[in-house]
């Protein structure tokens, strides 16, 4: 198991950003943390990147405790930051392969690191730009760069905050590509938060979707929308007028539509709700809950 | 491979590197105004005698500079390079990798030596136009003004890393840093003999590193006559070696955990946060 999580929580101050949050990720899987701003992604991804102290819990990165991971265990992880305006006087080229040299020490027969600079700046689509001063990319250029040095020391875990946020939707799906093909190819194990459904559902093989400091729902999209037996939409033509009608069981209330109307209807529709009324429901569902414990915390 | 060795050979790749970047750069106007200013300073200075030395103030003032240079260059330095870093991101980078903080504490180490080193060319270079004194002081005075330098380096280096943990902002740094510096120099006899100012300032001055890296400069090039000028009517090496290694030891021992309880907090949400207050700054 890559990543173990149990009953981790965070306190700021008097606030709980993170009540109890439990899931595990194995080898090779590439697993979504999705959830509304302020749900407690990041916090969630900086414990596990050791950059942070959780209150308390039980984690376990690659096997070790992120709070006393040394430098060797440092060497196995990809964080992709987000930057901002730091080495602005280097060139691509040259800081990329400064940063890679640091992870040439930790090169086993197995994994040999760092990458080839020059064939990772051709994987994140910058060899036109490998001599220019950094300061002068674009911000897709930059957000490329910045996964490219996350990835640099090929990592055995990688861990991607809102990686696509400020992408334009052809720097997303160049993104999404470079996603799959270190998945598939390097066999990474990838971490990502996002609050964009149709991203997780599009890079992951499973998304946790954390809500309020809890994981309220872990599964693959199609379990997902299972899990949370959504309610389906029915749609029907009797006697010349339309009628629509949600239910819970679609399939019940078929069965009842034809025994009351054996003849008559027609242009029969049922419609699964979408992976994303999944999402808003669960999301909406857990907000309301925890409405309510507020309210009894405040009686 | 040592992992340890490696990180220290790319903090001094990161190092060189960053100089080079620098030199190309607009950085260098500060030094141009640095050295002009120098020039103007020893130009007035060229023809006022110093009584009982036989020596013109020009003469003191140039090792003077030298000393001062050194001391506020590795205060104030490093701590507007590391606040700078701390809201950029950089160091947030150095963490992410293995003994990546190791190379970026080499790496500054070495750049903010490479930029004293410019600094007091700056200095020296057009000074000696003016006033001719390593040529009187020989090689023994050449490698007295270099270990005096050094000393006078490593007495405020660890301070200029603490005050660049320590606050907020660069601005922040640079106020904590910059304004005090202003403070000292202007009472350690840079410009003017200490001689000059009442007994208690003096007092204050003498706590203080760049006092006695002006003192050790001038020490170093002067001849024995110039000793004259001094508090006391001589060198006093023993006094200067004491208060700058004082300083420097206490600074290494308090610095290196400080440094590591900033690196330990740092993330990426605390980065976007400075992030934005630098933001509207700009505003």
């Amino acid at each position: 198991m890559v990543i173990e999580v149990r009953d981790l929580r965070m306190r700021y101050g008097t606030t709980d950003v993170l009540h109890g949050v439990d899931f595990t990720a194995d080898a090779g899987e590439v697993v979504a943390l999705l959830g509304p701003n302020g749900a407690g992604k990041t916090t969630t991804i900086e414990i596990l990147e050791g950059f942070r102290l959780p209150s308390d819990g039980h984690v376990r990165v690659l096997g070790v405790d992120p709070a006393s991971g040394d430098e060797a265990w440092r060497a196995r992880l990809g964080v992709v930051l987000q930057s901002w305006r730091d080495h602005g006087r280097w060139k691509v080229r040259e800081l990329l392969h400064h940063l890679g040299r640091y992870y040439a020490p930790y090169s086993t027969s197995r994994q040999v690191r760092p990458f080839d600079t020059d064939e990772l700046i051709e994987t994140v689509g910058l060899t036109g730009h490998a001599h220019k001063k950094i300061s002068s990319l674009s911000g897709g250029q930059r957000r490329r760069l910045d996964v490219a040095i996350g990835i640099v020391g090929k990592p055995d875990l990688l861990f991607l905050d809102e990686p696509t946020a400020g992408f334009d939707p052809h720097a997303r799906r160049d993104f999404h590509d470079l996603v799959h093909r270190l998945s598939d190819l390097e066999g990474m194990t990838i971490l990502l938060t996002t609050h964009d459904l149709a991203e997780a559902e599009k890079l992951a093989d499973r998304i946790l979707v954390l809500a309020g400091g809890r994981i309220i729902a872990d599964g693959s999209p199609d379990q997902l929308s299972r899990q949370v037996a959504g309610k389906s939409e029915v749609r029907w033509t009797h006697d010349g007028l339309r009628h629509v009608h949600t239910t819970d069981d679609a399939t019940a209330f078929v069965r009842d539509l034809f025994r009351q109307h054996a003849t008559g209807v027609s242009e029969l529709e049922v419609r699964r709700s979408t992976l994303e009324d999944t999402y808003m429901a669960l999301v909406q569902r857990h907000e309301t809950g925890q409405a309510e414990e507020e309210e009894v915390a405040l009686r | 491979m040592n992992t340890k060795a490696q990180a220290i050979r790319l903090g001094v790749d990161r190092g060189v590197r960053e100089f080079r970047h620098s030199m190309g750069s607009s950085d260098q106007l500060y030094n141009l105004f640095t050295g002009l200013a120098a020039l103007t300073v020893l130009w007035f200075q060229r023809d006022s005698p110093v009584e009982g030395s036989g020596l013109t103030l020009a003469a003191l003032t140039l090792p003077s500079l030298l000393g001062m240079g050194i001391v506020f260059g590795s205060l104030v330095g490093p701590a507007g390079q590391l606040s700078i870093n701390r809201e950029d991101g950089t160091l947030l980078r150095a963490k992410a990798v293995p003994h990546g903080m190791l190379g970026y504490v080499v790496g500054r180490t070495v750049q903010t030596s490479l930029d004293s080193l410019t600094g007091l060319l700056v200095v020296l270079v057009p000074g000696l136009l003016l006033v001719n004194v390593p040529a009187d002081a020989g090689v023994g005075g050449v490698l007295g003004l270099v270990a005096v330098l050094a000393l006078g380096m490593v007495s405020m280096l660890p301070w200029g890393a603490v005050a660049g943990s320590i606050t907020k902002s660069p601005g922040g740094a640079m106020g904590m840093t910059m304004l005090p510096m202003m403070g000292i120099i202007a009472i350690s006899g840079i410009f003017y003999p200490i001689t000059a100012l009442p007994g208690w300032l003096q007092g204050v001055a003498q706590v203080f590193p760049v006092y006695w890296a002006g003192h050790g400069a001038r020490a170093a090039l002067l001849p024995d006559a110039a000793a004259a000028a001094e508090l006391g009517g001589s060198w006093r090496i023993l006094e200067m070696t004491g208060v700058l290694g004082v300083w420097a030891v206490v600074g290494f021992l308090v610095a290196p955990t400080i440094l590591r309880r900033m690196a330990r907090r740092e993330s990426g949400s605390d980065m976007e946060q400075r992030r934005q207050a630098a933001l509207q700054r700009v505003r």
